[in-house]
Parts: C-alpha cells; structure tokens; sequence
C-alpha cells in the first residue's frame, strides 16, 4: 500500500517535470534523438543496399555471412560498446580521432548495433519479392542496379518495419551509448543512460519521467510510420 | 523505334530441353515467320511454356539452337512476353505501365503521353491511379499487356493469357491481341482453347509430351488433323 503510493507520487513528479519543459530534460530528449536518427540513417544508408546484394548474389559462403549477420542482430550492446571503445580509445587504432566520449562515438556504436537489423531484414524481404519478380524483371530486361532499385521501393512496406526495429534497437539501448559516451552531464547524457543513473541515485522521479517520455517518443515515430505506411499503401498497394 | 535488323524468322534447329534427367523439350525443330498469330497448341505439362522462355531467350537449351533472324545472340529488346501469372509491381497501374517504357529506353519527356495511350489501348486509362494488384485477374492481364506493348516488341510472346479469364475478359485481351497483330506484331501465343485457335490463329504447332507433334495452318489442323494425337485433342478426347 505504502509502495504503491509512493509509485503514484513519483509518476505524478515526472508528469509535472515533462509538462514544465525543463531545460535539462530538453536537452536529454534531444540528444537521444539525434543520436539513435542518427545512428538509424547510418545504418539504412549501408543496410539496405548491402542486404539487397546479399539478396541478390550467389558467391562461396554466403551462406555464413548470412548466418552471422542473423546472429548479430541480437548483438550485445556492451560488447559493440567495448569494442568501439577499444577501437577510439587513445592507445587504439582510432585513437588519434578524439572521439571517444563524444556523440559522434555513440553514433558510430549505434550505427553497428543497428547494421545487423537492417541489413538482415532488407535480406530476405528482397530475396522473397525476388523469388516472384526475377522472370518478370529478366524478361523486362532490367540490369543489376535496376533491380536493386525496383526491390526496394517495391518491398518499402516491409522495410519500413526492418527500420522501426532498428530504431527501437538504437534508442532503447543502454550499453553501448554508457560505454563510448561516458554519461557526461550537459554532452552525451541520454535518456537511458540517465534512467540508469537516476535510478541508482534513487532519483526515481526524474528516471520514471525519462521513461515515459522514451516510451512515449518510440510509440510516436511508430505511430507515424504506420500512418504513412497505411496512407501509402492505398494508394500503391 | 524499331531497329533495322529482325528477330524474324524465330527458328529453332533440333532443340531440347532438359530439367536433371526430365526431357521437357525433344528435338523441336520449327520457324516462326512474320504474319498472322502462331500458336502453340497442347495439353497442360506438353512444354508450351518452356518453349515460350526459350523462344524470349530467358532459358538456353539443352541441345541444338534458337536463333532470331539468322543470330543465335539476340538481346531481348525486341521481344515481350506476357507470362501466365504476370507479377504486378507494387505501384499504381500507370507506374506499371511506366516502368516497362522507361526500361525499353522510352524517353521521361514522352513517358506521361505514351502510358496514356497504352492505358487506353487496353481499356484501363479510368483506373490509371489504382494500385495494380487491387485490380481484377482481367484487368491485371491487360495491363501487363500494356506493359509489354510498351517495348514496341517485334514479337510478343503471351503464355494463355486467358487461361483463367471469364468470355467477356477473354474477348477484351483478344481484341488487343488482334489490335497488335494487325499493326505488325508478331503473336506467338500458347493455349488449349480450340474456340481461341479458330478465333486468333494463322498456324498452329501442336504440341505433346515436348515433341511438335504437328504443324499446319489453324484451318487445316481443326477440320483436317493429320496424327491421331491431334485428332483426339479436336475431338475433345483428353489427350496425355
């Protein structure tokens, strides 16, 4: 009874904390969100393509790139965050760069974390829709990076869901962007990464707060895909 | 449009076909000339469809060779061929018709005016903006039909484009098909509707178990077939 007033109490703080607009909370929410689009973007630049050439050819042991990047997509983020840390750390082979402990660094762990997603995702949608358009578009006559194109914008449905999960991938994760970015206070403190702190400092306010506003932002972007998706979809079917 | 060399006469010179250790094509020797529809005639599984692929190019064979107008190598951008199940690309019925003219090297400028007028040579210009695959079984083979008039081609191959159409959508694709024949295209076209052969054909290769069992003029070979193979599929007798 007492723990259960004691939760109303705190959701109702992070209510009026994310209704006050403080200035703090605003920039945790931006810096997330750039970070994770960021990182998403990266990911949808080199993912699809790569995936619908991996899709689209047949060489020795494709099948184990396959294999790996199915793997990966379930990639543990502290790992990708350590290894990026090894990677950018001044004694590493990137060190010279200075951009461990700098959104830039997060957006890099990000970007490998999602990689795997979108690449395996966009996989086999373009191998399903190429097992159905391979005689048509043969016959037709279209060449390689015809075909590349014509099955992307033809599976964009489907994909849009790969890059959903990609994002939610990105922007609830806390591991990666906690190890490269180093939680610094005003510069690469997200909303993860300060729910974790917050909670530790028993600070549950502001963590429950962040949480609805982080629950909240990826129903939002998913709410806004469904609605262009659906929108689109009648009108190309 | 058209380039100076044909892909006419289509002949092939004691061609087979094999799938592993299956035959599905056997020493098929046969000219496709200009003029009037030809038609591959046979029942189901006798190599109408195998026959089509290589006579579009999209299949080599086992033995012998196809050649176009003397060339064993002809790319295949004077040739169309409409399949039995056309994939229909998830865009609207005028993008359909779009990309098959932007892949026959059809200019953007000319692109717009030009699926008008397909759309309207296949009855289907109303429904423009729909999404292709909302559009009945009908109206999904004539735009697919649109799509392969968009290559101008010399020939165009059709695998029973209406195998599973109802008469008065059969009657519509057949307008279209005579529309075309007439303005100097080529049909090779498959079926198993003798109604469709009096209707469309100028010869007919009978085809059965992937042998051409017999070639003779569309006339000659409903009144007068000369094998019994062919006589029992006129009689209606369910030929194997």
């Amino acid at each position: 009874m007492c723990k259960g007033v004691a939760a109303m109490s705190e959701t109702l703080s992070a209510w009026q904390l994310i209704t006050s607009g403080d200035a703090t909370l605003f920039s945790i929410v931006r810096l997330s969100l750039a970070v994770s689009l960021t990182a998403s973007a990266i990911a949808v630049i080199v993912g699809l393509p790569l995936g619908a050439l991996l899709a689209l050819t047949r060489f020795p042991g494709r099948w184990v790139i396959i294999v790996i990047l199915n793997g990966f997509m379930g990639l543990p983020p502290v790992v990708v965050g350590l290894t990026v840390y090894l990677l950018l750390s001044r004694s590493g082979p990137l060190g010279e760069l200075g951009l461990l402990f700098t959104p830039s660094a997060m957006v890099i762990a990000q970007s490998l974390l999602v990689l795997p997603i979108i690449a395996a995702l966009t996989r086999q949608t373009i191998e399903d829709l190429w097992l159905e358009y391979r005689e048509e578009l043969t016959a037709i006559g279209v060449g390689p990076i015809g075909r590349i194109a014509t099955l992307l914008w033809d599976g964009r449905f489907s994909l849009v869901t790969a890059l959903l999960a990609g994002f939610g991938r990105a922007a609830a994760e806390v591991g990666t962007v906690m190890i490269v970015g180093g939680n610094i206070d005003g510069f690469t403190r997200t909303m993860t990464t300060t729910i974790a702190l917050e909670t530790s400092k028993g600070n549950l306010p502001l963590a429950m707060g962040l949480g609805v506003i982080l629950i909240a932002l990826i129903l939002m972007v998913n709410a806004a895909a469904w609605g262009v998706r659906f929108w689109s979809e009648r009108r190309a079917g | 449009m058209r380039a100076a060399s044909s892909d006419l006469p289509l002949v092939f010179d004691d061609v087979s076909l094999m799938a592993g250790d299956t035959i599905i094509l056997d020493r098929i020797s046969l000219a496709i000339t200009p003029g009037a529809p030809t038609l591959i005639v046979g029942p189901n599984g006798s190599g109408k469809t195998s026959l089509l692929r290589l006579c579009m190019g999209l299949a080599a064979p086992s033995k012998g060779t196809v050649s176009w107008g003397g060339r064993t190598h002809s790319p295949g951008t004077r040739r169309a061929i409409l399949f039995q199940k056309p994939v229909m690309l998830r865009r609207s019925a005028a993008a359909n018709v779009a990309y098959g003219l932007a892949q026959a090297g059809c200019p953007r400028s000319l692109r717009a005016r030009r699926t008008e007028e397909l759309l309207d040579r296949v009855g289907l210009l109303p429904l423009a903006s729909r999404p292709a695959r909302r559009l009945s079984g009908g109206e999904q083979q004539r735009l697919a039909l649109a799509r392969a008039l968009a290559r101008d081609p010399e020939i165009l191959l059709l695998d029973e484009p209406t195998a599973s159409l109802d008469p008065s959508a059969t009657r519509f694709v057949e307008e279209i098909i005579l529309a075309a024949a007439q303005s100097g295209t080529k049909i090779v076209m498959s079926s198993h509707d003798l109604g469709q052969v009096r209707r469309l054909a100028r010869d007919v290769f009978f085809l059965v178990r992937g042998r051409v069992c017999e070639h003779a003029d569309a006339a000659r070979f409903l009144d007068h077939p000369s094998t019994p193979e062919a006589a029992a599929f006129v009689r209606g007798e369910l030929v194997l």
